[in-house]
């Protein structure tokens, strides 16, 4: 799993965005994570506030917001909301659905002080 | 550390130097008025700031400085990616033997710990640098990028770069390689690409190795491929075995290939 080194990129983007925005403590971190992201959600929350330990995030309440994915056939060009990567297309039932919205990982907002 | 693998910011060497940490300027920041109604702040001194960063931002900007220095010195480089001891290090020192100095070549080894791997790629006669990720449990672009300076590439040339035998995290780092390889053995189960399919959907190609073996087991080789091509239908895949050299005429074709490619659109001007 590698959600420690994403959570370590969670706090850089916080911290990048404190010395820009000059804020020192940050109580809310919303989070979006697509369903066909590769990032387990509850390895996520226990790396989330081991890596926030001691630093300005310390103790930050984090907001998860789920993505459904979505997909488009390459054969009929059918877009349908798809939970895994390896779904049949419900229309020409070809495995050929290619992933067109659900796969992102972003830091969508903070709430700071 | 991580929960379910341990995995965590433990001190990662490159050829048994530090690996250099440089904090990038982030990228424009975008700042909007707060979205009050959807989560108010709980006090009055608090405010909302809009990101919208994508968690792997920083590590694309490093893989594309390496795509880049890559594509302009001609050089084709494939990022192997599988479970632990699916035949990885195995078949590139096959390989490098069946190349035997018809391509000039260097290997980057990724692993937790040991220089054993990088000792093994040396001994098949191709300069290698070890990357140990300590408690990592994945190569990213930033420690590609630092390795492939001290391994002093030569222009047209080849760059392996094995990851750390995991089916899982390597997936969603791009180190600025040409193509993921994903091996998996025939000592596997077929439905493997099914439950790793991040991996699978990130590869260009796919090596069925060991399947010499094929007459032992009860592995259907066609299922796994259509598994794999369930996920991923432009997959291609090569059916091989190291230790026999069964497919390795069709593997290495396949690399000069791509070498071929990589000098061809090389950018004629000179990088000084």
């Amino acid at each position: 799993m590698h959600e420690m080194s994403l959570a370590e990129s969670v706090l850089q983007i916080i911290e990048d965005a404190a010395r820009k925005q000059g804020f020192n403590r940050v109580k809310t971190v919303w989070l979006e994570i697509g369903q066909l992201s590769c990032v387990e959600r509850e390895a996520m929350r226990f790396c989330f506030d081991t890596v926030m330990k001691d630093s300005i995030a310390d103790g930050a309440r984090l907001e998860v917001v789920e993505t459904p994915g979505q997909g488009r056939c390459a054969q009929c060009g059918c877009e349908t909301q798809i939970a895994t990567l390896y779904e049949a297309c419900p229309q020409c039932e070809g495995y050929t659905m290619q992933v067109i919205a659900g796969d992102a990982m972003r830091v969508k907002e903070l709430e700071v002080e | 550390m991580c929960a379910t693998c341990g995995c965590g910011s433990g001190s990662t060497l490159i050829g048994g130097h530090a690996l250099q940490r440089q904090r990038k300027p982030g990228e424009p920041m975008r700042f909007r008025a707060h979205d009050a109604a959807a989560h108010p702040p709980d006090t009055s001194t608090s405010r909302l700031v809009k990101l919208e960063q994508d968690l792997l931002a920083k590590n694309n900007s490093y893989a594309d400085a390496n795509r880049r220095y890559l594509s302009a010195r001609g050089i084709f480089a494939l990022n192997l990616v599988s479970s632990p001891g699916s035949g990885k290090t195995t078949l590139l020192v096959k390989t490098i033997a069946a190349l035997n100095g018809t391509q000039p070549l260097a290997v980057i080894e990724g692993d937790q710990q040991t220089e054993n791997d990088a000792a093994r790629i040396r001994a098949a006669g191709a300069p290698a640098i070890q990357i140990n990720t300590g408690k990592g449990c994945h190569l990213d672009a930033q420690m590609v990028g630092q390795a492939m300076q001290q391994l002093s590439l030569q222009d047209d040339s080849l760059l392996l770069i094995e990851n750390v035998g995991n089916l899982v995290c390597p997936a969603s780092f791009d180190l600025g390689e040409a193509h993921k390889v994903v091996i998996l053995s025939v000592t596997e189960g077929e439905d493997k690409p099914l439950k790793y399919p991040d991996m699978f959907r990130a590869a260009g190609l796919m090596l069925l190795n060991k399947c010499d073996l094929l007459p032992h087991l009860d592995f259907d080789a066609d299922l796994a491929i259509e598994y794999a091509r369930r996920i991923n239908p432009r997959l291609q895949v090569i059916r091989i075995s190291a230790t026999s050299g069964a497919g390795m005429p069709e593997w290495l074709e396949w690399i000069k290939d791509g070498c071929r490619n990589a000098v061809a659109v090389k950018p004629e001007v000179s990088l000084g």
